[in-house]
């Protein structure tokens, strides 16, 4: 089983269409990986759906850093 | 106000026989049929299931893959046919140009998989499963869209939709817009994906599709007397369309001129024609007017010929109203007998078609026509090219609600 940091990466990198490389824990979504507006939406469905769980609206406005989400991420998982 | 001349100066197509022009023209002439079994989703329990699909299609050599997600199959289809249509032109787009060159590509029913892929995720998992890019990759004009974003095209950007006639309006209209002096040079057609569960049961539950479901290549078959309706099929087909002296002067190679276009309605009947035909006639009368030419100087039909029984007989008709005894020594083709119907596209890939029929002086053939049904009495062309000498071509579009479309294309 990969690391949540790991699993975060994965979808970011599918999501976003960028290189692996690329997606450092500081590295922002909108100010360094490319994404607007839209993509971020989308990018936090998939991370609802891989992590079976539902992000908030107000929470998912929070999240603009790969570091963040895996933040958000292990605070929030059941197990 | 002098009209100005509106020519041909580059092609574009994606369609069950091909995706590049060369491959699907040559296909086309050798009378290869594009019809198969569905197999994109489980038909099983379908009364229709064969469909005319795209199987030679690499979206990457054409869009990102970040940005394909964002974009429902037709609108990748169209892009792409829009792309090859602007590159055959070798119309260079620069900041001093790009206000007068413009998109005109519709679609008849637009992102129907994106459609059904987010009612499911909304049934499963409510409004929050709703992707926020399903409204911008299944709305109709966002092929148009995306085009004028990827090239900077700057002029008119519109998507006109007439079911089945979608590409013939756009063509048609885009045109008139370089006459009327709107833009310079236009990328025009149309764009189609629609087989899916809801596309192919709507239009079977219509009663408008073949069931020859065990004999696929051969089910598209216009004219014939065992025909027993269409076959739906996906695909685009854009065009280049240009000033005649802006063309000229860079040099271009142009492959013909849209004459004449005109369109009308049948204000009949929502799915069927005026049985004589009459609607159809009108179209055709007027396009010829438009174009300044008689009906004895056009040698090439590429027929609307769907391959329903109420639609070729109707349009035959029209036919020999609109051209008298001429219409006995025209050459009626339906290249929907090999490519099934592609709906908002047919009219595209269609127009794609007669021009290059004009140029190499060839009629494809339209195959599966082996007994002609009573009232299909003109020459169709059947099961081999033939060679012809004209410099007129028309193209017929008709669609549900009774609109019509006629293009007069010549050659230079």
């Amino acid at each position: 089983m990969s690391s949540i940091e790991e699993r975060v990466k994965k979808i970011v990198v599918e999501q976003l269409g960028v290189k692996e490389e690329d997606v450092t824990n500081a590295a922002g979504f909108v100010d360094d990986l490319g994404a607007d507006s839209l993509d971020t939406v989308e990018l936090v469905m998939a991370l609802e759906e891989e992590f079976e769980t539902e992000i908030p609206d107000e929470q998912a406005e929070k999240i603009t850093t790969v570091q963040q989400a895996i933040d958000y991420i292990n605070e929030h998982m059941k197990d | 106000m002098a009209k100005r001349r509106v020519v041909i100066t580059g092609l574009g197509i994606v369609s069950p026989v091909g995706s590049t022009i060369d491959k699907a023209w040559s296909n086309i002439k050798a009378g290869k049929s594009g019809i198969s079994p569905i197999d994109v989703f489980d038909a099983s329990d379908m009364p229709v299931k064969i469909s005319g699909a795209v199987r030679d299609f690499e979206a990457n050599d054409y869009v990102p893959p970040k940005d394909q997600k964002k974009m429902d199959t037709f609108v990748l289809y169209g892009i792409a046919a829009g792309l090859q249509a602007l590159d055959d032109s070798g119309l260079e787009v620069t900041e001093e140009n790009a206000e007068r060159i413009g998109v005109a590509i519709g679609s008849g029913i637009g992102g129907l998989p994106y459609i059904e892929r987010s009612y499911g995720a909304y049934l499963k998992g409510g409004a929050r499963k709703i992707s926020p890019f399903f409204v911008p990759s299944a709305i109709i004009n966002m092929v148009a869209g995306n085009l004028s974003i990827m090239r900077n095209l700057q002029g008119p950007n519109i998507s006109i939709v007439s079911a089945c006639a979608t590409g013939t309006h756009n063509i048609g209209d885009a045109a008139r817009m370089i006459a009327y002096g709107d833009a310079d040079a236009m990328v025009a057609g149309g764009a189609e994906m629609a087989t899916t569960p809801l596309g192919i049961g709507g239009f079977a539950a219509a009663r408008a599709l073949s069931t020859r479901n065990d004999d696929p290549e051969r089910a598209s078959r216009p004219w014939d007397k065992d025909r027993d309706g269409f076959v739906l099929s996906d695909g685009a087909g854009v065009m280049m369309l240009e000033e005649y002296e802006h063309a000229k002067a860079r040099g271009a190679h142009i492959y013909c001129e849209v004459a004449g276009f005109a369109w009308n309605a049948d204000a009949h009947h929502m799915t069927q024609p005026v049985q004589d035909g009459s609607g159809a006639a009108k179209c055709m009368h007027r396009a010829l007017k438009d174009a300044g030419v008689n009906p004895e100087e056009v040698g090439y039909i590429n027929a609307h010929g769907t391959s329903t029984p109420a639609g070729d007989l109707a349009e035959t008709q029209g036919l020999k109203k609109a051209f008298g005894d001429h219409a006995y020594k025209l050459m009626v083709n339906s290249t929907k007998s090999m490519t099934g119907h592609l709906l908002g596209a047919a009219g595209g890939i269609e127009g794609v078609f007669t021009a290059l029929a004009l140029r190499d002086q060839v009629s494809p053939p339209t195959i599966n026509l082996d007994n002609p049904s009573e009232g299909c009495d003109l020459n169709y062309v059947a099961n081999e090219a033939r060679e012809m000498k004209t410099k007129v071509g028309l193209s017929n579009s008709f669609g549900f609600g009774g609109t019509n479309g006629t293009l007069v294309f010549r050659s230079i």
